[in-house]
């Protein structure tokens, strides 16, 4: 069988994860330390796991509603009302999805058309891009600037905006820069966004992990709820990464067409999970709060090590990522990341693996101990000292 | 004060910048509110938790459950105050339930917690009975795993 003949060419045209190839390296490697899981450290809260046992001990786990459980739903909804101010209604609004991963895929398929250009809002989170492309969509880079601490500007957007323009993608709290939009760069954006007919995706997974700010969504603006699809999840607020369950809400237009192809592809989100997340969403707060205060500590310990260290860095306040500048060291952040593992052991990854605007950054996690921290941040020290240009 | 008690209780070591880093206060807040628990008795000392295998190999440990008859006046306090004064005995705290103090000590070797049970223990008017458990290994102390952490075991899937 000649393979690369007869499989599918928008597939193979896909490149590797670049996050990927780092780690690969890194494993094959004696006492290396890294900062470089983009997942919660913590274990999901013990409520949510015994809800789940419960779930398997007294239930038949049969499919459920195409939706999701109604009952999560509206959880869901409730959540969203209590957090963002975001009303969206149960029944017709919001769809559970296997992650916010599938929530994206989804929204990119019952969206696009062929050639259609979709603005994808950098540096950000490998996934878009790819996703794009198996829609038969154009994916389009949007950089943005460190000077501007990340943040989407209306200029950069007007200048990529053309007819062809369906969807404009922003995830705010963003991995891997720790960025987040405020009130005022919201209202920049959505007066650009309120003349036109462009579809906004706002990945919000972060939304829950902001440090001495409330997160914003974009959804709520004026004009803004009929184009926008948010799209959120259990994994990082609840520490659910496993457990594979997000949502996406959005006009009820938007969920009916998507929920059709999640019908077909892929029936029903994991019941097991959904029984769980209801009690995340009704009983966990406490356990939310706390495990934000320690990655707001961690947030702190590291941007003093780097400031210490001569390491330029914004002070991002969402996520659990820090976006340093390496352009002190002189080299790019793939060479940078490479020499830092090989000389000091520490895994990071390089900052372009989110997009070209990030070739003079590394992506740094702090979903590890303080104590995971400070040595490396020790080792880095320690490397930084030796390479300062 | 809780969350600065929760970072010394982690780790005592940390310098007052660190945690006031972490804490997100000055230096100088955090320097008072240290004295403050030291002066009003909350913070009673600093110590460190060993793993006692690595480090004395020879050492042996027992929790040992004590039947007493409180005293007039002072209750157990007494005696509880009585057995805290030897020097070997490490905590000494009164339960509720089937005995009355519990007590940890640690000794060379399992003769001399023997000896000291029968002849400094026991001997003391007001206990009744004593049931002594040797301690077989440790896996946690005050928070701290006595033993190697497990392997992170998140991978980097994307």
């Amino acid at each position: 069988m000649n393979y690369q003949q007869r499989m599918s060419q928008r597939a193979q045209a896909i490149a590797p994860s670049p996050i990927r190839r780092f780690f690969d390296m890194a494993e094959n490697m004696e006492g290396v330390i890294s900062l470089g899981v983009g997942e919660p450290d913590f274990r999901t809260p013990w409520t949510i796991r015994s809800a789940a046992i419960n779930t398997l001990e007294r239930q038949a786990i049969f499919y459920g509603a195409n939706s999701g459980l109604l009952q999560l739903r509206q959880e869901i909804s409730r959540f969203m009302e209590r957090k963002y101010q975001l009303s969206y209604c149960p029944e017709n609004e919001l769809l559970v999805t296997i992650g916010g991963s599938e929530a994206v895929d989804l929204t990119f398929r019952t969206l696009i058309n062929p050639g259609d250009e979709v603005l994808i809002t950098e540096p950000c989170f490998v996934c878009y891009a790819p996703l794009v492309s198996m829609a038969d969509g154009v994916p389009v880079s949007l950089p943005t600037k460190e000077e501007n601490e990340f943040r989407l500007t209306a200029a950069e957007l007007k200048e990529k905006i053309t007819p062809k323009t369906k969807l404009l993608v922003l995830s705010y709290p963003n991995n891997p820069t720790g960025a987040i939009m405020r009130r005022e760069d919201y209202e920049e954006i959505t007066a650009l966004l309120r003349d036109t007919d462009i579809f906004v995706l706002s990945d919000e997974i972060y939304s829950e992990m902001t440090y001495g700010t409330k997160h914003v969504s974009i959804a709520g603006f004026e004009g803004m709820r009929e184009r926008t699809i948010v799209v959120n999840g259990f994994s990082k607020t609840f520490a659910m990464t496993g457990w594979r369950l997000g949502w996406m809400a959005a006009p009820p237009e938007i969920i009916a067409e998507a929920r059709k192809i999640h019908q077909y592809g892929i029936m029903c989100a994991p019941m097991v999970s959904q029984r769980a997340a209801i009690e995340a969403l009704k009983h966990c707060e406490s356990d939310c709060a706390d495990m934000i205060a320690e990655y707001d500590r961690r947030r702190r310990f590291l941007l003093e090590r780097f400031s210490q260290m001569g390491l330029r860095c914004f002070p991002a306040q969402g996520a659990f990522y820090l976006f340093p500048s390496i352009e002190s060291s002189g080299m790019d952040s793939e060479s940078f990341c490479e020499q830092l593992l090989q000389e000091e052991r520490v895994a990071v990854v390089p900052g372009s693996a989110f997009g070209a605007c990030g070739k003079n950054n590394i992506r740094i996690s702090y979903a590890y101990s303080l104590k995971h921290l400070a040595e490396a941040a020790d080792r880095m020290e320690h490397f930084l000292s030796k390479h300062h240009k | 004060m809780k969350e600065l008690l929760q970072l010394l209780k982690e780790n005592a070591r940390r310098s007052n910048a660190e945690l006031a880093v972490i804490l997100g206060r000055d230096e100088a807040t955090v320097a008072a509110q240290i004295k403050e628990l030291e002066n009003t008795g909350v913070i009673r000392g600093y110590s460190v938790i060993v793993d006692e295998e690595l480090a004395d190999k020879d050492e042996v440990s027992a929790y040992i459950e004590l039947k007493v008859t409180p005293q007039p006046d002072c209750g157990f306090d007494e005696l509880a105050r009585m057995i805290s004064g030897f020097e070997s005995v490490e905590s000494v705290t009164l339960m509720s339930g089937g005995y009355d103090l519990g007590i940890t000590i640690t000794g060379t070797g399992l003769r001399d917690i023997a000896s000291f049970v029968a002849q400094r223990l026991a001997t003391i008017k007001g206990v009744l009975s004593t049931r002594t458990h040797f301690v077989l290994k440790r896996y946690k102390e005050k928070g701290i795993l006595i033993q190697d952490e497990g392997n992170d075991e998140r991978g980097v899937y994307l």
